[in-house]
């Protein structure tokens, strides 16, 4: 019998569902809310760079956007399974789904590791 | 695969269900919407690789990509973000401890407390990411 590959993905869904909630509300509302109500300077593209200048803060970075992408990726395909009755579709939507968070956390990889 | 989810099975009689199952009941509509959460974690993620792709790409593209992203119609989009992703955050620690049954000494760690940590650790890294990103500008 085939091994199924469903605990490897439930457990970034779960490692990205727990560090998403703990930060991402405090990221968006820091980045890009607060300041476009004027209640903080933008955050300047140098200070950017600097806050990124650590492997440690990069790793962060990293660990945050790439659990968070297959996070998405395997809510949104169950989303798309239940919500739209869509199972027939089985294959072509986790292809959609883990390709994309695939290929989106490589660039993550790319563009933190070359900075 | 567990026997509770049952992917398609083309022999098998299935009852069609209408797409828009989900409206017929509150509790329904609300699985769904806690569900959707993902799309902006995703946007979440997406938005920030972005705006580091901006820094690295040239001074103009950075302020370019800031006056886009803190335009008023991205504020709109913002905001609703920011509440779907306080929906996930609230939902999502609210199930830790039925998430995990922790044992120390043989006894069970009460689900407050479970939740008390939870929840600790959610206004620690808040106020580690407000302190970390306002350092500079403040």
């Amino acid at each position: 019998m085939k091994r199924s590959n469903e605990p490897f993905f439930w457990s970034l869904f779960s490692a990205g569902g727990t560090i998403s909630a703990l930060a991402l509300p405090a990221i968006v509302g820091t980045l890009w809310i607060a300041p476009a109500f004027g209640w903080l300077e933008p955050l300047d593209g140098d200070d950017l760079l600097a806050l990124l200048e650590p492997p440690l803060a990069r790793l962060g970075v990293f660990a945050l956007v790439a659990l968070s992408l297959f996070h998405w990726a395997h809510r949104f395909r169950f989303t798309l399974y239940d919500g739209l009755q869509l199972k027939h579709l089985f294959g072509m939507i986790a292809t959609l789904c883990y390709g994309g968070a695939t290929a989106l956390t490589l660039m993550a990889g790319y563009l933190l590791w070359s900075l | 695969m567990s026997k509770s989810y049952r992917l398609y099975h083309p022999k098998w009689y299935r009852r069609r269900m209408p797409i828009f199952w989900w409206l017929r009941a509150w509790s329904y509509t609300r699985f769904i919407t806690r569900e959707l959460t993902s799309l902006a974690v995703g946007y979440g993620a997406v938005l920030l690789l972005v705006s580091i792709w901006a820094v690295t790409r040239s001074e103009e593209t950075y302020e370019h990509f800031s006056d886009l992203v803190l335009s008023t119609p991205a504020l709109v989009l913002h905001l609703l973000v920011l509440a779907a992703l306080l929906l996930h955050t609230l939902t999502w620690l609210n199930l830790a401890p039925r998430a995990m049954a922790l044992y120390v000494g043989g006894r069970r760690v009460p689900d407050a407390l479970v939740l008390a940590a939870h929840y600790l650790a959610w206004a620690a890294v808040s106020v580690g990411v407000v302190w970390l990103l306002t350092r500079g500008t403040a």
